[in-house]
Formats: C-alpha cells, structure tokens, sequence
C-alpha cells in the first residue's frame, strides 16, 4: 500500500483549485472561461485519484485502510485527531462524490451564465466537503465536514436556483442543521462516555454504552440521518429543494446528499448501538413501508417532472432504510449498492430533466410530448435510465432492489410484501412520465424545432450509463469490497445482541 | 500589621501604566488641541500595545497587589489581552469614521483608555471594593463614549439611556455588595470563600439576598435576559465604533467579573447561584434569536445577536467547572474576532458619505463588492456556529463542558436556538447573495478598516488549523481561577 497521503489528497485538492479560480482576474468572459477549466481540471484530477484509491484498495480486508493520524487539538484530555481512513462502505461513496462532482461542472458548463467564478468555487468546496465526511474517522472532523455542506448548498440553491430558490435555500438548511445540532451533542455525550472523539475506538467498544443510552445516542443520530435520507415525515425538505435547486445542485443532492443519511445508519448507529438498533429496527421498518408507499402515490399525481423524480428519490431510500435495519448481510450490501446506484441513476435523471429545462425553461410535463420525433438519442438515454430507476435486470437498479427484498424476506414477509408493492407502484410512475414526455404526438409548436443531444450532453451521460450497466451486470466488483465491511459490521452488531439475550429477528 | 509596608504594586502595573498614559494622552492633546487627535490616537494604540507587551511577557503567575485587593493571574492575563485588543481595534476603527462625521476629537482615545483601565481593575479585582471601582471607571467613561456624536439626538438619547439604566444596575450592585459585606463582615474574596466554605449550608438568607443583587447588577452590564432592554437602543444610537466597543469590550470584562465572583467567593454556592445563571442563559438565548427574526436594522441584529451570545456564554458558566469557564473563555475569545469582523463591515456601509443601517442596502453585495460580502459571509456563517468557522468551536467547548456537567438539557435548548438563530444571520446573507443590487457603497476603505477586516476574516475562517494557543490559554486561565 502507498504511503503517501492519498486520502487528504483527495479531500484538500478541490480547495487548491478553488484558490486558484478565486485569484483569476480580468475581463468578465475569460474569468468565466478560465474559471470552467480550472474547475474541469481539478476535478478530473480528483477523480483519477480516487480511482487509484480503487486500484490500491484491498477488498479482502475489513479493517480501515489508507489510514492518516495527526493530533489536531489536545486539551486536557480532550483530544480532537485528525484521522482518515476508508472502508468498503465508503470508498465508493467517494469515487460517487468525485465521479457526480466532475459531472455536474461539465453539465453547468454552459448552463450557468452568470457568477460563473463563484459557482466553480462553491462546487469544488462542496467536494472537500463531501469526500472528508466519508473519510473522516474522528467525530469532531466527521461533525465539521457533515455540517459544513449546507453552507455551498444553501448558496448554489439560493443564487443559482429557480423562482421560489430563496424559501426553498432556507427550508434546506434548516431543515438539516436543527438535525445535526443534535447529533453534535450526541457525539459530546459518546465522548464522556469513551474518553475520546475517535470513531474506530468506539466502533470497537460499543459495549461502553448501556442499552438506555443507546436509546438516547441513536435518537440524536436518528434525527440527523432520517432529515438527510429523507425519511418520511421530515422529507418535506427535499422537493422542495429539488425543484428550485439548478441541475448541477440537484445531480449532487440526490446523488451524495441523500446518501449522507444511509452512511451514516451503517456507518455508526448499527455497529455502535446494536440494542437500541434491535429496539427501534419496526419504527424504521413502519415508516420505510409508508415513504415507499406513500411517496410513490404522491410521485404518481406530480404534474412537474423534477418534483416526480424527487418523491421517487424518497421511495428509493425508503427501501435503503429498510434494507439497512433488516440487519442482514445481504440487504446491508443491497442498500449500499442501492444507494451507489441511485446516485447514478437519479443524477442522470435530474440531467435529463436539465437538458429540457436548458432547451425550454420549464419542468412541467404537460408542456411536453411526443419528443420522440425530434430527440430520438435523448429518448433512449431516458429510457435507459427510466428502466434502471425501476430496476429491470441488467441494470444497476435490479441487483440492489433484489438483495434488500431477498434480505428483508428472512426477516419480516409483511415488510418485503409492502416494499414489492411499491416496485409495481415505481414503474407506473416512471413509465407514465416517459409516456407522457416522450411518447404521444408531437402537437406544441416550440417543440418542433428542438435540438437534440450535444456532443458535450452525450459525454455526460455514456460514463453514468456504462456504469450502470457494469454495476448490472457484473456487480461482483462492487460488492466485493463493500461485502467484508459489511459482514464485519453485522457480525458486530449481533455478538451485542446475543450476548444482551435479544431474539434475532427473523423467520423460523 | 501589613498596612505599614508599602503596598505592592507589581500585581497592578498594566493599570498603573495605562492610567498614566490616559492621563499624559490627556494633557498632550489638551495642549495641541483638536490637530492632535491622530496623534493621541495612534499613541493610545501604542500604550494599549505596550502594555499588551507588559501583561503578556508578565505571565500568568499569581500576584496580590494592594493588600490583595487586586490579583493578577492567568484568567487576568487571557481577558486582559482580549480587552486590550478590543480597546486597540475600536480606536483604529474609530479614528476616519470619527473624521468623516465630523465628530474627531482627542478625548475619544483618551476616554477609551480610561474605560479599558476600569475594565482591567474589574478583571483582575479581588475585593468588592476594587470591583465597584473598576466597574464605576469603565461606566463613567462609557457613559460620555455613547453620546460622543453630541449634535445627533439618536446618540445624546443612547447615552442618556445607557447612564440612567447603567446607573440603575450600579444603585443594585452596590445595594447587594452592601447586604454581602453586611451579612458577611468582610469585603475581600478570599475571606468570602474562607467563611462560605467553612459555614456549609448554615449560609444567612441575606447573603444570598446580596448575591442575586449582585448578579441582577452584573446581569445589566453583560445584557442577559431579562435585564437586556437597553442593549438594542443603545447599540442603534451611538456612533458606530461606540456601537461595537460595546459589544466586545465591556461586556468580555463584566463577564470575567461576573466569573471571577461566582467562582472565586461564591464557588462554594454554585448550587444556589446556578439556578439563577441557568434561567439568564436560557432567556438570553431564546430571547437573542428569536427577537432578531425579523429586525431591518443591523445594528439592531448585532445588539439581539450579542444577548443571545451572552446566553450561550452563560452555559459555561453555569457549569461552574473548570472546563466550563475554559468553554466561556474560547468562546470570549472567537468572539471577539467575529464581532469586529461584522461590525467592521457595518463601518463600510456608507453611500455618497452617508451610514447607511438597513440589512436591505446590503442587497447584491456579492455582486458590486465580493470581496466584502464573503468577508461579512463568513463572520454570520461563524456567528450563527457553522462549521468549520471558528464559530462552531466556540459553541463545541461550551456545548462540551454543558454535557459534562449534567446540564444536557441546557445544552438541548442551546443547539436549538442556535438554529432559530441561524435565520437571521442567513437573512442576511440572503440579501447579500441572492438579491438583486440596490446601489454600490463608497468605495475607498480606510487602510486600518481593511486591515482589521482581513486579519479577523482569516482568523475566523481559519480558526480550526491552529487553535491549540487560544484553547491552552483558556484551559490555563480558567485552572487559575480555581486553584487554591
């Protein structure tokens, strides 16, 4: 393994070339200009690196790798460290974040007109953002990062963003902060309680919590996690969000946003409060089923195609949660891959919508049809997604949808029942979206002579569909290494809850 | 007898030597006249420096000076720095804002070193006595500073408010350091502590009678929740350099009164006085973020803002532990950068030569001046607590130290206040980055303005990378106080 310092690289670089772009100067047009390219650069050099993470990683191991460790502050014993290290779980959130990042500067290339300097700037911040929460193996750090995104959000929903960005920017971010105050003092108290802020000690001494602390500490993190999913009934946020957010900001709240709150159940609350986990597994299980139901209904009746897309974003986290308090290793596995291929697919979803919304400034559904006539690769580029999103085999979507129901099953038949539902209920939404937009008869004048994908939109998009596609086909190369992570962590959680004496949920 | 040798006056040198100076500043300018007031300016920021020098290189090792009425120790040392360069940064500051509205006159350093002077003997009192004393010095000179903009009604009503009300909570002050030495016999902290230790629980309801006089006094001078009416008024009318002296300086000094009291003679009733400070943190708290919601003004905002600060202050204090006045004193610290920081961009509101006030001129600022506007970003984004601002450290150690002493559901109403509050700060940044521009400031920024904007911007942002000097001060400070 290398020795060099890959995960601070990786997480510090997109600063770099923030500082640069903020120290362009001259004519407005070549700010912008040289603004775009130093963001493309940087961002492609991120990525390549997180490959290299890939390559290097070892998916036999369970342990954290690529591990960095510095004492940031001591203070009488309250020491705050700078620790970085990566599991299977989280690497390929990382290369998510990269991969969404790179996109979503190509795909505003020519979108964002104006304040082009400021967009790049808060893009790349949001990318140091979001690849140290997955790296991050200190609370304090994890905290700092976690907390930290809201801030480029809030401003590239509220200055980039639709007619209502500006209550929407606002409900957004305090929405989410009001969740994670509670965790910090959550993590305050994990601290009294271990003696230090470092996430692998307590990882590996959950047995310093009792079972009504558990309780406690998995409430405040619950608070957090369940307003990023969305969970259902604080989801109120996201279509809201989704819909005056420009397309970039969508690509990357759909794509990462959302998955911080996922991480973040499989990351701490299962390993680290493996009781109070069991005592609340039908809570989360109940409002799963209704998020899944409910949204997909709702979903059905939107007549406003980003909205569409975003109700369909909480269903398909309905059945992550699920998949991850089902407590099995194949459903934990499946909502990891679930959620690594929502972020591709919902990203290309929200690009689809972008590229009609860059062509006639408006989500609305009924204001389209029969783009089949004038669009003919943009219609199979939606197609292509549309099916992913439902989950037909061969896709992505298929591989993380079937091992959450096959995980689920052992464990509770009303609930895998409840969730299959709603995949019938998945299909008629999308379908009945694509049927509308891109079927039918081409009747609305301004219609006629719209253009069809640029070059610049196909190179958007061929890498997210190859992806899905490999994920399909082939998943094996993703859940290799996330599979030793997760059998360690759900081996963790049961020695808790056999040795307090808990039944293990599941079928006779 | 000790009254027959000459009294020690190394514990008091840094007073000793900014009184001299205040007073030959005085006299230099009384002499020159209204041409010397760059001068005397400049000069007084030398004797605040010099004196910086002094408190620092002096260190925090424990001093009894005056027969033990003064101390001088490390918790003297951290607030004494703070304050002096509060005191520094508000005379720079003041100096072309005071040239531009015509209201330049040498007394204004002067006044300001008097003040800073009673702020010092505050800081580092160790008897009743010495506390008035201090506490008078700062008021008397404040009281003149608040209406220094003498022809504007707004400031002569400021200041007449400030005396009145100020006045009040000294008469309470007075009244309950009466009832104490009354009850207790003896005027000096250490005898307090003796005797309170000593008698346990048999305490006389008088005392404790005097104890809640003396922070209902004190509570004034900090503008906690319910004794704050005065702050916004006040803060809207005086000058603006006034405005923000007030917001740092003289509140960091009550404050480390109000500690050094609690803690020093009246540590061994933490458990009758916590109940008290608890109510004033979670009304400022409350208070500070919601009043502010829907405020036009920004001073006025910075004056709501700053009673809630008092309130999240106030929770380390009410810890009463070491670690507690450690989170206080961090805090004390990042906040004062903060608040320079924004009241420094306050200062920049100008348009054709005059203040403006409304958050709405704010509007586009990202767009006519970016630089600005994302200084200003940070300082709200760190006000409000967002990571990876200093902000957010200053609300983790008080947080921290509100967990460690049990008191989680203070802390519970903490956080979510800080997110009530973190509305209004975004409202602000809201009409900065989102609206459409109403009209360009004036464009040149005093030299030392634009300084002090870069100095504390930087500071803030970037707090996180180096902040071991701030928090082993503190830690070390605040060990002080409860060493015996």
């Amino acid at each position: 393994m290398s020795h060099w310092p890959i995960l601070s690289l990786v997480t510090f670089l997109p600063l770099v070339g923030a500082a640069f772009i903020l120290m362009v100067r001259g004519e407005p047009e070549a700010v912008a200009r040289n603004a775009r390219w130093i963001a493309l650069w940087t961002s492609l050099v991120v990525f390549a690196l997180s490959v290299v993470l890939w390559i290097e990683f070892d998916p036999g191991s369970a342990q954290f790798q690529f591990v960095e460790r510095a004492n940031w502050v001591t203070l009488g014993g309250f020491t705050i460290s700078y620790h970085m290290g990566i599991d299977g779980v989280s690497l390929f959130f990382i290369l998510l974040s990269t991969l969404l990042t790179l996109i979503s500067i190509v795909s505003a290339w020519r979108i964002i007109q104006f304040q082009v300097k400021e967009f790049m700037i808060a893009f790349l911040v949001l990318e140091t953002f979001m690849v140290g929460i997955f790296c991050a193996l200190d609370f304090i750090l994890f905290y700092v990062f976690f907390e930290g995104v809201l801030v480029p959000m809030f401003l590239i929903i509220g200055i980039w963003g639709g007619e209502n960005r500006i209550y929407s920017a606002f409900k957004f971010f305090l929405y989410t902060l009001l969740g994670s105050v509670l965790m910090l003092l959550a993590i305050l108290a994990i601290y009294f309680k271990t003696g230090t802020t470092d996430i692998e000690y307590a990882l590996n001494h959950a047995s310093l919590f009792s079972f009504g602390l558990q309780k406690w500490l998995w409430l405040a993190f619950f608070a957090s996690f369940a307003i990023k999913v969305p969970m259902w009934p604080v989801h109120t946020w996201l279509p809201d969000a989704h819909v005056e957010a420009p397309t970039a900001g969508s690509v990357i709240l759909a794509g990462i946003l959302l998955k911080l709150g996922g991480y973040g159940f499989v990351r701490f609350s299962l390993p680290m409060f493996p009781l109070a986990t069991h005592y609340f597994t039908p809570l989360i299980f109940t409002l799963s089923a209704i998020a899944v139901i409910y949204t997909s209904l709702v979903a059905l009746a939107q007549t406003d195609m980003k909205k569409l897309v975003a109700y369909s974003s909480i269903a398909h986290m309905g059945f992550v949660t699920m998949g991850i308090f089902a407590l099995t290793s194949e459903a934990v596995q499946g909502a990891v891959i679930q959620m690594l291929s929502h972020g591709l697919v919902s990203a290309a979803l929200f690009l689809c919508v972008g590229v009609l919304y860059d062509r006639l400034h408006t989500h609305e559904i009924a204001r389209f049809g029969g783009l089949v006539h004038r669009m003919p690769v943009y219609a199979f580029v939606m197609m292509a997604f549309t099916l992913a999103a439902v989950g037909l085999p061969g896709t992505s979507g298929f591989v993380g949808e079937f091992l959450i129901l096959l995980g689920t099953f052992r464990v509770s038949t009303t609930e895998c029942t409840l969730a299959a539902t709603a995949l019938f209920l998945s299909v008629s939404y999308m379908l009945y979206l694509y049927r509308r937009v891109i079927f039918s008869t081409l009747t609305r004048a301004d219609l006629r002579g719209i253009l069809d994908l640029s070059p610049r939109e196909v190179a958007i998009f061929v890498p997210l569909l190859l992806l899905v596609l490999w994920m399909g086909i082939y998943p094996n190369s993703f859940l290799r290494p996330i599979r030793a992570s997760v059998d360690h962590i759900i081996a963790q959680a049961n020695a808790a809850t056999d040795a307090a004496g808990l039944r293990r949920a599941s079928l006779p | 007898m000790p009254y027959l040798t000459p009294p020690d006056l190394s514990a008091a040198l840094p007073e000793i030597l900014l009184a001299g100076a205040a007073m030959a500043l005085l006299i230099f300018g009384a002499l020159r006249g209204e041409r010397a007031t760059r001068s005397v300016s400049w000069l007084a920021v030398l004797s605040l420096i010099i004196v910086l020098a002094v408190v620092l290189l002096r260190g925090g090792e424990r001093r009894l000076g005056f027969y033990g009425m003064i101390v001088s120790d490390a918790f003297a040392v951290f607030v004494d720095t703070l304050v002096l360069v509060g005191s520094g940064v508000t005379i720079l500051m003041a100096m072309s804002y005071n040239e531009e509205q015509r209201i330049a006159r040498f007394e204004f350093p002067v006044l300001l070193l008097l003040a800073t002077t009673g702020m010092m003997v505050m800081i580092s009192a160790n008897d009743l006595i010495a506390l008035y004393v201090g506490l008078e010095l700062q008021n008397l000179a404040l009281y003149v500073v608040a209406s220094f903009d003498r022809d504007s009604a707004r400031s002569s009503e400021a200041g007449l408010k400030y005396f009145v009300l100020g006045g009040l909570s000294s008469g309470m002050l007075l009244y309950g350091l009466s009832l104490i030495y009354g009850f207790a016999g003896t005027t000096a902290f250490a005898d307090l502590a003796r005797l309170l230790a000593a008698n346990g629980a048999a305490i006389s309801p008088g005392l404790i009678i005097g104890l809640v006089f003396v922070v209902a006094g004190l509570a004034f001078k900090i503008s906690a929740v319910p004794f704050h009416m005065w702050t916004p008024d006040v803060y809207e009318g005086a000058p603006t350099p006034v405005s923000m002296f007030f917001a740092i300086a003289p509140k960091m000094a009550a404050l480390a009164l109000f500690i050094r009291v609690m803690i020093a003679p009246f540590g061994p009733l933490v458990g009758d006085w916590r109940q008290v400070v608890v109510f004033l943190s979670i009304a400022s708290m409350i208070l500070g973020s919601v009043a502010a919601i829907a405020q036009p003004n920004i001073k006025r905002l910075m004056a709501y803002s700053s009673i809630g600060h008092v309130g999240y202050l106030l929770i380390g204090v009410a810890a009463g532990t070491a670690e507690g006045i450690r989170g206080t004193l961090v805090y004390l610290a990042i906040y004062l950068f903060m608040n320079v920081g924004a009241w420094g961009v306050i200062l920049c509101m100008r348009r054709e030569g005059r203040m403006l006030e409304q958050i709405a001129d704010l509007a586009g600022l990202s767009r006519t001046r970016p630089a600005l506007a994302l200084a200003l970003g940070i300082f709200l984004f760190a006000l409000a607590g967002i990571p990876p601002t200093a902000g957010f450290f200053a609300k983790l150690y008080i947080f921290f130290a509100a967990i460690d002493a049990n008191l989680t559901g203070l802390a519970v109403i903490g956080v979510v206040t800080s997110v009530v509050g973190a509305f209004y700060y975004l409202r602000v940044v809201k009409v900065m980055y989102f609206d459409e521009p109403a009209g360009a400031l004036d464009v040149p920024i005093a030299a030392e303005l634009k300084g002090i904007l870069f100095v504390t911007a930087v500071v803030t942002l970037f707090f996180f990378l180096l902040p071991g000097p701030v928090i082993g001060g503190a830690a070390a400070a605040a060990s002080s106080l409860f060493a015996r």
